[in-house]
């Protein structure tokens, strides 16, 4: 197991490597110049130019690539061309926001999801498994701004119970952490629900059908236990890959999100930071996502084998 | 077993639906709080060093000025308590008020100022201007200082309460003494507030609270002139970058400010019986197009006024702000009702004469090259303009690509002076604010010294010289004159085309909110918060 844990960091470094050249040669062919948007409307050519070498941006890019590498392998990703503060703090400071929502929306998706797959697959083909999948349907059709400008019309100016934007720290308040990721998680949970829903239902369809259930209900098992400990144990793999992948996305895709209800967290600085081409922001960002993936796919191997001892790595 | 572990679940359900609904423990309303969005992010701390709206306003939450400009726009002493000029309007003599002190209880110096004016000088195409006609800096004592001139200047006090970017804030000489190239890292100021560093975070908020130390002067404010009395005790700056989101924060009452409503959604908050509006930059902005002037077929003056031609300010306003209420036809360079503003000579140009635009072609010999027309895409305020050009223009005679690029590609590549086969451009809209270009020397777009000048590089020695003629004219009627003759020059050589003044105002929670002052900037002494 150590081996195999091992084995996959290693293999995690030249993916590491690879997505940090492509990231580092793509910025500097996309258009835009940071020094001339920090330089502002009134600017002169010359003042550019200036700021141009402050940033060592008039480098050749292999020296400029070289400069970046050989300080992120010392762990320092350098200082945001805007805010003057180090990558590493302005990173640091938008993880909570984006871990919270996506953990809460994942914790909710599965809590609404399992079950509903569960009953509809246990129902397959009825009206209540029709409805169901229906949904799911919507789930995946509706966009995540409508449902948000939805939720925030409903909960937060007509009924006013639940806040309109923001986030608070779960250091400062846990109820005002709590009550502020209520309506983006739900926002969020929609789409997964629908995803997680309909991979359940299909794979509980499934080993449904296998010939260890039949035994299982032979020993006269309730219908609860058979589903539950024999069924839905057995689903399990299909469902953690939709739930790891799902974790996934949100870490690095919940921009639309974290707009909509203004959450400072990864997704609007990455966006921030392309807009304005910081460049160093927008490196460390796409290799943390990338670390990101690498250890979530590891944790969704090592959650195979829980649920089937027969996967050994 | 199975009993403990359901009352187990049921107790974490229970627990997280309690701290989900049930409303955080709210701490005491002991201080006032106002929470406001801006029109951007605060990323840059240095108001000097960049020209960035956004910077210019924190600037004037923690810094004062010598002088600063009243709504008439004329300059009024801020942190100076008189000054004297010589008879031969060489020397200018400024004393400081009593106790100015910096947020960390020191005083305020003529060091302090006399650092603060070269740095300022070094930097602002305003203050680069004046310090060419500065012959030296004199400290009298710790309150007096003399900027000594090398011939009589007409803009020193205009150009000391220059309102807009850059302002020359006044910082601590140690302050003051970084690189003109260099950002600025500390942020002690003597103005009203005092920037919470600490609490600065960029993409979430910036936090000002209410600068003890600071002695406000006795008279009303008007515009950044007069007394900044504050009356609350804290202002956070949150950024939200959503306008539907800013908006809907505005109305379920979580925040008491929005200093750039999307023109959109101006209805829905009308339609809020709490929220009002309060028009704080009365002069507007400006809608400009700007020629490359290195790069044919606008490398040609008969081009350039065809285009001048094919122009009326109308459709550009009516695309862009659609509510009459908001924007204004003014033929006038120097902005409608200031001080150097004239409609002389324009008649001929805003009403688009698309025949006289294609008789001026063929007199420039327009070959059919199509223009390359930037597009900002981005930017609600602009995204509209370009289309309009395009349609003007090519009504006109011309053709015209219009290639789209969001704001920071635009702007990285106007700065561009190659051919347009190799990156480069012909032409691109944006918009001023109005306080920047209220005379010949501040307005940047007027400069023609060739390379040395704004992008779309100008070169027109005329102007030139008509410009240091205004700058170290003393008498305001002839500065009047002068500015006419300007006007003129623009509109015959044609360094850029103006077409319209648009207006926004903030939207505010009028239950919660009072006492805005009115300035090319938002400010926010005078608020109150109940």
């Amino acid at each position: 197991m150590f081996t195999f844990i091992a084995q996959r960091l290693i293999s995690a470094v030249p993916v590491l490597a690879t997505v940090a050249v492509v990231v580092f040669l793509m910025l500097r062919l996309t258009p835009g110049d940071p020094a001339a948007v920090i330089a502002g409307e009134t600017a002169t050519a010359e003042q550019v130019a200036e700021i141009r070498n402050k940033l060592g941006l008039d480098q050749p890019i292999v020296q400029q690539f070289f400069i970046w590498a050989g300080r992120g392998l010392k762990g320092d990703f350098g200082e945001s061309f805007f805010f003057k503060k180090p990558v590493s703090e302005l990173i640091s400071q938008r993880i909570e926001p984006t871990l919270s929502l996506t953990l809460v929306t994942i914790v909710l998706a599965v809590l609404i999801a399992v079950p509903l797959g569960v009953l509809a697959a246990q129902h397959a083909g009825s009206l209540l498994d029709r409805c169901l999948m229906g949904f799911s349907v919507i789930g995946f059709s509706v966009p995540v701004f409508v449902i948000g400008y939805l939720l925030i019309y409903i909960f937060a100016i007509k009924i006013n119970v639940l806040p309109v934007q923001g986030y608070r720290r779960i250091g400062e308040n846990f109820g005002d952490w709590a009550i502020h990721l209520v309506l983006p998680s739900l926002t969020l949970a929609v789409i997964y629900v629908a995803l997680i829903a309909r991979m359940t239902r299909a794979s509980v369809i499934e080993v449904l059908t296998e010939d260890y259930i039949r035994t299982a209900r032979a020993k006269g098992l309730t219908r609860r236990v058979i589903l539950i400990r024999h069924a839905l144990k057995n689903a399990a793999i299909p469902i953690v890959t939709v739930i790891g992948l799902g974790i996934a996305l949100l870490i690095g895709g919940v921009v639309v999100t974290e707009s909509v209800y203004n959450i400072p967290g990864l997704g609007r600085l990455t966006v921030d930071a392309v807009l304005a081409r910081d460049y160093p922001v927008i490196q460390a960002i796409i290799l943390l996502f990338s670390f990101a993936y690498v250890l979530i796919n590891l944790l969704i191997d090592l959650a195979y084998s829980f649920f089937d001892p027969r996967i050994r790595y | 077993m199975t009993i403990r572990r359901a009352l187990l679940r049921t107790m974490l359900v229970v627990a997280f639906c309690a701290a989900a609904f049930l409303p955080g423990v709210r701490h005491a309303a002991a201080e006032s709080v106002l929470r406001v969005v801006m029109h951007s992010d605060l990323k840059i701390l240095d108001p000097v060093w960049t020209t960035a709206y956004i910077t210019r306003n924190h600037g004037y939450m923690i810094y004062d000025t010598l002088f600063a400009m009243n709504e008439q726009q004329e300059p009024q002493p801020q942190m100076v308590e008189k000054w004297e000029v010589s008879a031969d309007k060489l020397t200018y003599t400024f004393t400081l008020r009593d106790g100015l002190k910096w947020q960390d209880g020191a005083p305020v110096t003529s060091e302090d100022c006399i650092a603060s004016i070269k740095r300022w000088g070094a930097r602002d195409s305003m203050g680069q201007k004046l310090m060419a006609s500065v012959a030296s800096f004199a400290t009298v004592d710790t309150k007096t200082f003399k900027l000594i001139l090398k011939e009589p200047y007409g803009l020193v006090l205009l150009s000391l309460a220059k309102p807009s970017s850059n302002v020359p804030f006044i910082m601590p000489k140690r302050v003051a003494e970084t690189s003109p190239s260099e950002q600025i890292s500390d942020t002690t100021g003597s103005g009203p507030f005092i920037f919470k560093r600490d609490e600065w975070k960029p993409g979430e908020k910036a936090v000002y609270i209410k600068n003890p130390n600071y002695k406000p002067r006795s008279e009303k404010p008007s515009w950044a002139s007069g007394g900044k009395v504050v009356n609350v005790d804290r202002v956070e700056w949150l950024a939200i970058p959503d306008a539907q989101t800013a908006v809907n924060a505005l109305i379920a009452g979580e925040i008491d400010m929005v200093e750039d409503p999307s023109l959109d959604l101006l209805p829905v908050l009308r339609s809020d019986a709490n929220v009002d509006f309060f028009d704080y930059n009365t002069l507007g902005n400006q809608f400009v197009f700007r020629f490359n002037w290195t790069q044919p077929p606008f490398d040609k003056q008969k081009i350039r006024q065809a285009a001048f031609a094919a122009f009326n300010q109308e459709d550009f306003l009516q695309a862009v702000i659609g509510d009459p209420k908001f924007y204004k036809q003014c033929a006038a360079l120097f902005i409608c009702g200031t001080t150097f503003a004239t409609e002389k000579g324009t008649s001929p140009y805003f009403h688009s004469d698309f025949a006289l635009s294609k008789k001026l072609l063929q007199e420039g010999g327009y070959d059919g090259t199509p223009i390359l027309l930037m597009h900002s895409t981005d930017l609600q305020v602009l995204t509209n303009l370009a289309p309009v050009a395009k349609s003007l223009l090519e009504r006109g005679g011309f053709k015209v690509n219009m290639v789209d690029m969001d704001w920071q590609s635009l702007v990285a590549r106007r700065a561009k002076k190659v051919p347009v086969s190799e990156g480069g451009w012909n032409a691109f809209m944006t918009s001023w604010v109005a306080a920047d270009i209220l005379n010949p020397v501040s307005a940047s777009f007027l400069a023609a010294n060739c390379d040395a000048a704004n992008i779309g590089w100008p070169c027109d020695t005329e102007m030139e010289n008509l410009r240091s003629a205004f700058a170290h004219e003393t008498d305001v009627a002839k500065q009047k004159e002068i500015a006419e003759k300007v006007q003129l020059r623009a509109l015959e050589v044609g360094t850029h085309v103006w077409v319209g003044q648009w207006y926004k105002p903030l939207a505010y929670r009028k239950d919660k909110v009072s006492g805005w002052v009115a300035s090319p900037a938002p400010l926010f002494w005078g608020v109150t918060k109940r």
